[in-house]
């Protein structure tokens, strides 16, 4: 089944508008690109498109809370998943910077480390 | 208290830090980091999101993590940063007077003196937008603080004015963090935020973009219930009958940045009236001698790779202006020409130790144009690129022979 | 021991509690706000006038000319920011000329010192930014200017100190006499008193009804102001003030007592005495009169506008004295401009009145207004070293745009009427009224708040109660969001 999606390509101002042609889950074609990158771009974020999650943390005993990463890019159909298990989640001092605080999260074999430490 | 210190570097974020080792590694040792918050850092403190240093460190960090580089290497190094001091003056003769609870008051006389103090939002009476002065109206980076350095959210259904990347960042974080955000509204035909941020903080989320609009009415007695939004023409005025309604309990402003040079002012630093920032040589000293700036209080850079690199150099000319091997000599002066606003340095020195990069923003977008620059009427330097848009920084460099033979003033265009 | 009520906390109510605060009385203050000065006298020009512009023979000429003379010396002693920059009022026409002429005629009657009408070279000499178009202007050296709000301020801790209570959030729903005692109905319960006081403002028209009184009708008039930064140079010493018209003294240029600009204000009737929004129309209509004095006058450093609604009574005088019909019941209704100026004299007058109305006897100790230190922003460096050698918390500067300290804020939320919101730390300090607006101290002054007050950082408001600045924790915000919102 063919599909077809505009997209933004990100990786420069030019942002150029791109038409890229799905058929069955697989990009057969990318058009509206300046250069390679966008096409490389097009085929990763119509495939597989994943997203950095970035939040804060409570820590207790702490009035501020600590930021927080996911080591890696996670799908981004799993953000929401991911907001969820952190809102749920609570540090216990001292939390060092590149300390796991979720691990494997929500089965993307990631994990979410603290950018920051609270000690 | 009145004391002396060769080096005094007021502000401790990324600017301030990059200065400090710079000057350090110089061999400069008698000095001081002015630091007003708690924690060094500064902005990037409250920046949780990624996307910082790829130019300098080759890899994407988040705000605390690429301060904390800064941070360790200063500790590392053993520069003093004294936090929660507020410096209050700055005299002409570069005498720096501060407070803090721990210290009390105090005068520092400054061998030199390096202003980093960074850069401050433009608030909603600076936009003179009518309405109610209700609870509800923040600047994008004071809902950020609040939500990424204590936790706490200012509001649940928000507009946002200005698509700067602030703007958008935070369109994504009150998101993420279970608000519903109905609008990002900008008064210019284009968004000055990055494409990336564009996509990942507005469109994976459904939030439509409103380009040539402006809020023109805030509502609500105590806190805010909607706001009115109007298309603009041509002349950025709303256009009758294109207002609609949202209702909503936040609306935050990403509309502008302005360095913060309240002390550079009581120094008589010269200013310049397009960047807001000092006007600097190519070693970033200011009309004061012994007085330097880096970073976003001598202009609002995109990226803050860029302040590092330029905040390196301040050091640098700082640690040679207190041994005194600071050239000066016979300088040209940089102006701004066709589609360019605001080139940082805005005089070079002929015997400049390197090349120079001339930085500024172009006036409006550009395609596959051309940035030339310059030296009377003579072409030394051009360079082409795909696209030059306001919400970036362009720059161009000049090669230490170029400058050596500069005779006449310069003029940088793009086109 | 009589019980006095006085309906209204702001500048005219705080005038009376505390004059009546030397009787042997026992007096409250109701303000239906949350703090006080919420009305009016909040958002006015800020100006004390001499008296020129009141029509002899009136209580508005009385009373202004009494009130201006005496606040030399009280601003000095309840430590308010007071200037006597004087004024001008400018001619732009030979028929505004004619103006000045009367306005100098009335001035004169009224016993105000030192008018003349200076001519062009003059007037050019004194204020070089005058625009070229101005002919003339009457000189009025005993103008002045002073923080509406901080004095209004003052006024309530000089009164709390000397044993008045007030009773904020308490808005008056009724009120009977019953031939004894009056039955004041509150937000808060009923109250009883032997004297009422109605120094309500806007409302001061309804009470004086309430209180037995003719019908009296109250115009709302809207007035918006624009505020800007510090100027390197301030561009006018004086207030200038164009020529009056029968809606009040035209758009004014003045420096502030803080050394801002203000600009305005509108004169708009409107319905909604609460309706202090700003519009664009009258905006831009400030501006464009503004500029008529003011040629060179930008808007880039605008900080703020504003607006405050002033109750017009439409008789034109003020009202004060006793309520007619001998039921124990006081008035100061109708305090429009020059309502300010006038307060302290009226605060005197009526509490003179009540007090030999009522049998008051002169308390045999009253207080005086304890010293209270300089702004640490106004300090020099012997006596900043010696602020936070003292006071340790001085050396921590919140609002950078002001300069105001962390033991200013808590001092502030400290004093007798002390502050509870962020609006009211803002106008006792001046935290958050510089160029950012708040937006790097108003977190930390939320948490200041938070810390004096025992509460929680989510109860902190703006201002009045609905202004909640924070809506909870961002895990709170995540309750009940769907996982698949996307």
């Amino acid at each position: 089944m063919a599909e077809e999606r505009v997209i933004t390509c990100i990786n420069c101002p030019m942002g150029c508008r791109m038409t890229v042609t799905l058929e069955d889950g697989k990009v057969v074609s990318v058009s509206g690109n300046t250069c390679k990158r966008g096409e490389t771009y097009a085929h990763q974020e119509c495939t597989t498109p994943v997203r950095m999650v970035t939040a804060v943390v409570p820590v207790e005993g702490s009035r501020l809370p600590c930021s927080v990463k996911t080591r890696q890019p996670i799908p981004k159909a799993l953000i929401p998943a991911c907001m969820k298990v952190l809102s749920e989640t609570t540090l216990k001092k001292p939390v060092h910077a590149g300390d796991a605080v979720a691990v494997n999260v929500c089965g993307t074999g990631i994990d979410v480390i603290a950018t920051r430490s609270v000690l | 208290m009145r004391t002396k210190k060769e080096l005094v570097i007021i502000g401790g974020g990324p600017a301030g830090l990059a200065a400090a080792i710079a000057a350090w590694e110089d061999g400069i040792r008698d000095m001081v980091v002015l630091e007003r918050e708690h924690n060094p850092g500064g902005i990037l403190r409250q920046c949780i999101h990624n996307g910082f240093g790829l130019h300098r460190f080759g890899e994407e960090l988040t705000g605390p993590e690429y301060a904390q580089r800064d941070i360790d290497k200063a500790l590392e190094l053993g520069i003093p940063i004294a936090c929660d001091t507020t410096v209050l003056s700055l005299s002409e003769d570069r005498v720096v007077s501060c407070v803090s609870q721990k210290e009390g008051y105090q005068e520092i006389e400054a061998g030199a003196v390096i202003l980093a103090m960074g850069c401050r939002e433009r608030p909603r009476g600076a936009l003179g937008t009518p309405g109610t002065r209700c609870a509800g109206v923040y600047t994008a980076g004071t809902a950020q603080k609040f939500v990424n350095l204590e936790g706490f959210m200012p509001g649940k259904r928000v507009v946002i004015l200005g698509s700067g990347d602030i703007g958008l960042i935070m369109a994504r974080r009150m998101t993420l963090q279970g608000a519903k955000v109905l609008a990002c509204v900008e008064l210019m035909p284009f968004s000055s935020g990055l494409n990336r941020n564009i996509v990942q903080c507005l469109q994976d989320y459904n939030i439509p973009l409103y380009l040539s609009h402006t809020v023109t009415r805030i509502d609500g007695r105590e806190r805010l219930t909607g706001v009115a939004v109007s298309e603009v023409g041509p002349d950025r005025k709303p256009i009758p009958g294109t207002e609609q309604y949202f209702e909503c309990d936040t609306l935050l402003l990403s509309v502008g940045l302005i360095p913060e040079n309240e002390l550079s002012r009581t120094a008589h630093v010269h200013l310049s009236p397009v960047t807001s920032g000092a006007e600097v040589d190519d070693s970033l000293q200011t009309s004061i001698p012994g007085i330097f700036a880096c970073g976003n209080v001598l202009h609002v850079h995109d990226l803050v790779d860029y302040v590092s690199e330029e905040s390196f150099k301040a050091g640098h000319a700082a640690a040679a202006f207190v041994r005194g091997n600071l050239k000066v000599g016979r300088t040209v002066k940089v102006r701004d020409g066709k589609g360019v606003r605001g080139t940082v340095p805005q005089s070079i020195r002929l015997d400049a130790e390197d090349g120079v990069r001339l930085m500024f923003r172009p006036d409006a977008v550009y395609k596959n144009a051309t940035v030339r620059v310059l030296c009377g009427e003579r072409e030394i330097a051009k360079r082409r690129q795909m696209i030059f848009t306001p919400g970036e920084m362009a720059v161009i460099d000049l090669k230490k022979e170029i400058v050596k033979g500069l005779d006449a003033d310069l003029t940088v265009e793009v086109g | 021991m009589t019980e006095v009520l006085i309906i209204g906390g702001g500048v005219v109510g705080c005038s009376v509690a505390r004059a009546l605060s030397r009787y042997d009385a026992r007096v409250c203050v109701l303000e239906a706000a949350y703090d006080v000065s919420e009305g009016c006298s909040k958002a006015n020009s800020g100006i004390v006038h001499a008296g020129y512009d009141a029509v002899p023979g009136t209580l508005k000429a009385k009373y202004n000319v009494a009130g201006a003379r005496m606040y030399p010396a009280l601003c000095r002693e309840l430590g308010v920011p007071y200037k006597q920059n004087g004024a001008l009022v400018v001619a732009f026409s030979e028929a505004d000329r004619g103006t000045l002429v009367k306005l100098l005629e009335q001035g004169n009657a009224n016993g105000v010192e030192g008018l003349e009408i200076v001519e062009q070279d003059r007037l050019r000499e004194m204020e070089p930014e005058i625009a070229p178009e101005a002919i003339a202007a009457l000189h009025v050296p005993t103008s002045g200017i002073v923080s509406p709000y901080e004095m209004t301020y003052a006024l309530a801790d000089h009164a709390a100190i000397n044993g008045v209570t007030f009773c904020l959030n308490t808005k008056v729903e009724s009120i009977a006499y019953d031939g004894e005692k009056w039955h004041v109905l509150t937000s808060q319960g009923e109250k009883t008193c032997d004297v009422l006081v109605n120094c309500a403002g806007y409302m001061s028209g309804v009470f004086h009804e309430a209180m037995g009184g003719e019908p009296m009708e109250i115009i709302h008039r809207r007035g918006q102001y624009y505020i800007l930064d510090h100027p390197d140079h301030m561009p006018f010493a004086r207030t200038m003030f164009q020529c009056p018209t029968k809606m009040g003294k035209g758009i004014l240029v003045a420096p502030t007592v803080h050394d801002n600009v203000l600009l305005g204000p509108t004169a708009e009737d409107i319905d909604d005495p609460l309706d202090t929004q700003t519009t664009a129309d009258g905006l831009e209509s400030v501006l464009s009169a503004a500029r008529l004095t003011w040629p060179k006058l930008s808007v880039r450093t605008a900080v703020t506008n504003f607006s405050g609604v002033r109750a017009h009574a439409a008789g034109g005088d003020f009202v004060v004295g006793p309520v007619a019909g001998n039921r124990h019941a006081y008035e100061a209704a109708g305090m429009e401009s020059p309502g300010l100026s006038a307060a302290p004299a009226v605060g005197e007058a009526l509490s003179e009145m009540i007090a030999e109305g009522e049998g008051l006897q002169r308390k045999a100790e009253w207080k005086p207004f304890p010293s209270r230190p300089k702004p640490f922003n106004e300090m020099n460096a012997e006596e900043r070293t010696a602020a936070v050698q003292t006071y340790p918390l001085h050396g921590n500067i919140i609002c950078r745009c002001e300069v105001v300290t962390e033991q200013e804020i808590r001092d502030a939320i400290r004093r007798p009427v002390g502050a509870t919101t962020v609006d009211g730390v803002k106008r006792r300090t001046r935290a958050g009224m510089g160029r950012c607006q708040g937006g790097f101290c108003s977190p930390r002054v939320t948490e200041i708040l938070a810390e004096e007050l025992g509460v929680d950082m989510t109860c902190i408001r703006k201002g009045a109660p609905g202004s909640e600045l924070l809506c909870g924790t961002i895990q709170e915000s995540m309750k009940g969001v769907a996982e698949d919102a996307d």
